[in-house]
C-alpha cells in the first residue's frame, strides 16, 4: 500500500490530496493539464517539498512530520517526459549511473536483463546519446531507472514527447515490463488510450484534488466522472482467447460478460488480452436483433442513464456477471425505445479495440 | 645594450607565471563554490554577493590595491590576523600579491563558471537525484563535466588576467625583484629607465602570449556549438 497526503499551495494552484494506492501493478494518475498530476508525482519523488505531508511506500516512511528523505535517499525510479540522458556519458554509462550508486546486494535488476527487456543491445555501445532517436532515448532512460531496482517507478507522461510510432514501440516495452518485473508504477498521463492500455488502477485528478480512484474499469465506467464524457470514453475488459476460427480469420474472446468475436488475434488459446469497448461503438436494442451484420450482441441490463450534451445520452450497462460497459446513443433513440434504468436490453458491439 | 634574457627579465617572467598559476588554482577552488551557489540560489543575498564579486571589474585597480594595502598593513584587520598567526605582515610579499590577485581576478573566474552552471538544466540535476546521487555526487558527476567549457574559460581568463595586472601589484607588492616584480612592473621600470629595447621585448612577449591564450580559448571553446 502507498499512502500519500500532500497539501501544497502555489499562487494560482493548490495541491490537496490524501490517497491510498495499491503497491503493485500500474496506477495511472489521470487528469487534464493543470490538474496537479506532475506536482503530485514530484512530491512523491521528493523533488517538491510539501511540508507537513505524509508518504508511506509499503513499510517505509519517506515523509512524515519532520522526516523528509531527499530524492536520492528514496528507492525510486523516475522517468521524465523528455529522456534527460546525461549528454556527457555514453549510453552504457548512462544506464550504469544509478546502478553503480546502489549497494551490490540491492541490485535485483541486472544490466543484461534490462538490455533484453528493452531491446537495447543495438544501442548499448553508442557513445553519444544525442545520436539516438526520441524513442530510443526514452527506452534508455527507462532502463536507467529500472537498474536502480526501485521499489516504486514514477513515470511522468513518458510518451507525450514522442511520435506515434515511437509511442507504440515504448508501449510494447512497458507492457512487457509490467508482465516481467514486479515493480509498482505510478504513471502520469492525460491520454486515455495509454491509461486504458497500461493501468490497473486509476486516480482521477482535477484542479489539485483527487476526484475518484479505483480499479481501472470500475472508474472508467462511472458516468459521474469526466472520463465518461470524453469522446473516446469506454470500458476496458480483460478477456481470454477462447477459439480461433481459421476459415473466417476470427477469434472468440470470452469474458465475464459473455463472448466477443474479433479479427483473428495472434495469441495462443488461453492467453489473456485487454480490449476496449468504446461507448460510441456500443448501441442497444430492446429485442434480440435478427438479420444484423453486427455479430457481437450481449444480453445487458441498463444500470443508469445520463444526458450527454443536448443530443446524446450515456448508458451504463451490466453484461453477464456484473461486468460494466458503456454505451452512447442519441437522446431520441432513448425516448423512442423508452429506455430506462433496470430494463433488459441487448448491447450491440460494433467494434472491439484490442489494446494488449 | 643589456640582453633581453637578462636575469631580471627572466626572474620577472618566472615570478609572473608562478603568481598566475598559484592564483588560478586558488581561484578555481574558491570561485567554483561561489559560482555554483550564485547559479542555484534564490536567496536575496545572490544580488549582493554577485555585486561584490563583480566590483573589481569596475573599480580602478588602485582603489582595490589601496584598501588591500591598508587591510594587510600592520594596523589593518588582515595584518592583525596574520601577525597574530605569526605570519607577519603580507604587504610587499609574494603571499600578499597572491591574495590581492585572487580578489582582483575573482569575477573573471566566477562569471564564466556561473554562466556555465546556469546553463545546466535543472532537469539534469533532478535526474541524478532520482538515480541516487547525493548533491555533492551530482556536482562532481554531472555539473562539473557539463560545465567543462566554462571551467576552461574561467581558468584561462583567471590566468591571463593575473598576468596582465599592474595597478594592484604596484600598490600592494611594490617592486621587489624576485618577490613582487612581475612582468608588467618590469616593463614599467624599463620605460622609466629609458630601456626601450627591453620594454619592447617584454611587451611583445605579452602581446604574443595574450593572443595565443585568446586564440586557444576561441578555438577550443567556440560559442554556439554547445547544444
Amino acid at each position: 500500500m502507498i499512502q500519500a497526503r500532500f497539501d501544497l499551495a502555489y499562487p494560482g494552484f493548490a495541491l490537496d490530496v490524501d490517497m491510498q494506492l495499491p503497491a503493485h501493478g500500474v496506477t495511472a494518475l489521470f487528469g487534464p493539464s493543470g490538474s496537479g498530476k506532475t506536482t503530485l508525482l514530484r512530491c512523491i519523488a521528493g523533488l517538491e517539498r510539501a511540508s507537513g505531508g505524509l508518504l508511506r511506500v509499503k513499510d517505509e516512511v519517506w515523509q512524515e512530520g519532520k522526516l523528509f528523505l531527499t530524492t536520492h535517499q528514496r528507492p525510486l525510479g523516475y522517468v521524465f517526459q523528455e529522456a534527460s540522458l546525461f549528454p556527457h556519458l555514453s549510453v552504457r554509462r548512462n544506464l550504469e549511473y544509478g546502478w553503480q550508486r546502489i549497494a551490490a546486494s540491492e541490485r535485483k535488476v541486472q544490466l543484461e536483463q534490462v538490455i533484453l527487456l528493452l531491446g537495447l543491445s543495438q544501442l548499448i555501445d553508442r557513445n553519444d546519446p544525442s545520436s539516438l532517436s526520441g524513442g530510443e532515448r526514452q527506452r534508455v532512460a527507462i532502463g536507467r531507472a529500472l537498474l536502480t531496482s526501485p521499489s516504486l517507478l514514477l513515470m511522468d507522461e513518458p510518451l507525450s514527447a514522442l511520435d506515434t510510432a515511437s509511442k507504440q514501440e515504448i508501449l510494447f516495452y512497458l507492457e512487457r515490463l509490467h508482465g516481467e518485473l514486479d515493480i509498482p508504477v505510478l504513471y502520469v498521463s492525460h491520454a486515455l488510450d495509454e491509461v486504458a492500455r497500461l493501468a490497473d488502477y486509476l486516480v482521477l485528478l482535477e484542479r489539485g484534488r483527487v476526484i475518484a480512484s479505483g480499479a481501472l474499469n470500475d472508474t472508467l465506467s462511472r458516468l459521474d466522472l469526466p472520463t465518461a464524457h470524453l469522446d473516446d470514453a469506454g470500458a476496458v475488459i480483460e478477456a481470454k482467447v477462447a477459439v480461433h476460427d481459421e476459415a473466417y480469420h476470427l477469434t472468440r474472446l470470452d469474458f465475464s460478460g459473455g463472448n466477443l468475436w474479433v479479427s483473428k488475434v495472434e495469441r495462443a488459446v488461453g492467453s489473456v488480452v485487454r480490449a476496449r469497448l468504446l461507448a460510441r461503438d456500443v448501441s442497444v436494442a430492446i429485442a434480440a436483433p435478427h438479420g444484423s451484420s453486427i455479430t457481437n450482441i450481449l444480453a445487458a441490463r441498463i444500470v443508469e442513464i445520463q444526458d450527454e450534451g443536448a443530443d446524446r445520452v450515456s448508458l451504463r450497462l451490466a453484461v453477464g456477471g456484473g461486468q460494466i460497459i458503456l454505451s452512447r446513443i442519441t437522446r431520441r433513440s432513448r425516448d423512442q425505445l423508452g429506455l430506462a434504468a433496470g430494463m433488459e436490453v441487448f448491447a450491440q458491439v460494433k467494434s472491439v479495440a484490442l489494446i494488449a | 645594450m643589456e640582453s633581453a634574457f637578462s636575469t631580471a627579465n627572466l626572474s620577472a617572467i618566472w615570478l609572473t607565471i608562478k603568481l598566475a598559476t598559484v592564483v588560478t588554482v586558488i581561484l578555481l577552488l574558491i570561485g567554483t563554490p561561489i559560482a555554483w551557489w550564485l547559479s542555484r540560489t534564490r536567496s536575496w543575498w545572490k544580488g549582493a554577493v554577485g555585486a561584490v564579486v563583480a566590483l573589481p571589474i569596475v573599480l580602478p585597480p588602485t582603489v582595490i590595491g589601496f584598501y588591500l594595502l591598508v587591510a594587510m598593513g600592520p594596523h589593518g584587520p588582515l595584518g592583525q590576523l596574520t601577525q597574530s598567526l605569526g605570519l607577519g605582515v603580507l604587504s610587499f610579499t609574494f603571499a600578499g600579491l597572491v591574495i590581492a590577485s585572487v580578489i582582483y581576478s575573482l569575477p573573471f573566474v566566477v562569471q564564466p563558471l556561473q554562466n556555465a552552471f546556469e546553463s545546466i538544466p535543472e532537469r539534469a540535476l533532478e535526474t541524478a537525484a532520482t538515480l541516487r546521487a547525493s548533491v555533492l555526487d551530482t556536482f562532481f558527476s554531472v555539473a562539473l563535466p557539463l560545465a567543462k567549457p566554462g571551467l576552461l574559460t574561467a581558468s584561462v581568463l583567471g590566468f591571463a588576467h593575473t598576468v596582465g595586472e599592474f595597478g594592484v601589484v604596484l600598490m600592494i607588492g611594490g617592486n621587489i625583484p624576485g618577490q613582487t616584480r612581475v612582468v608588467s612592473v618590469q616593463i614599467y621600470d624599463h620605460v622609466e629607465a629609458m630601456e626601450y629595447f627591453q620594454a619592447h621585448w617584454l611587451s611583445a612577449a605579452m602581446v604574443v602570449f595574450s593572443f595565443v591564450v585568446l586564440l586557444l580559448l576561441y578555438t577550443l571553446n567556440p560559442t554556439g556549438r554547445r547544444k
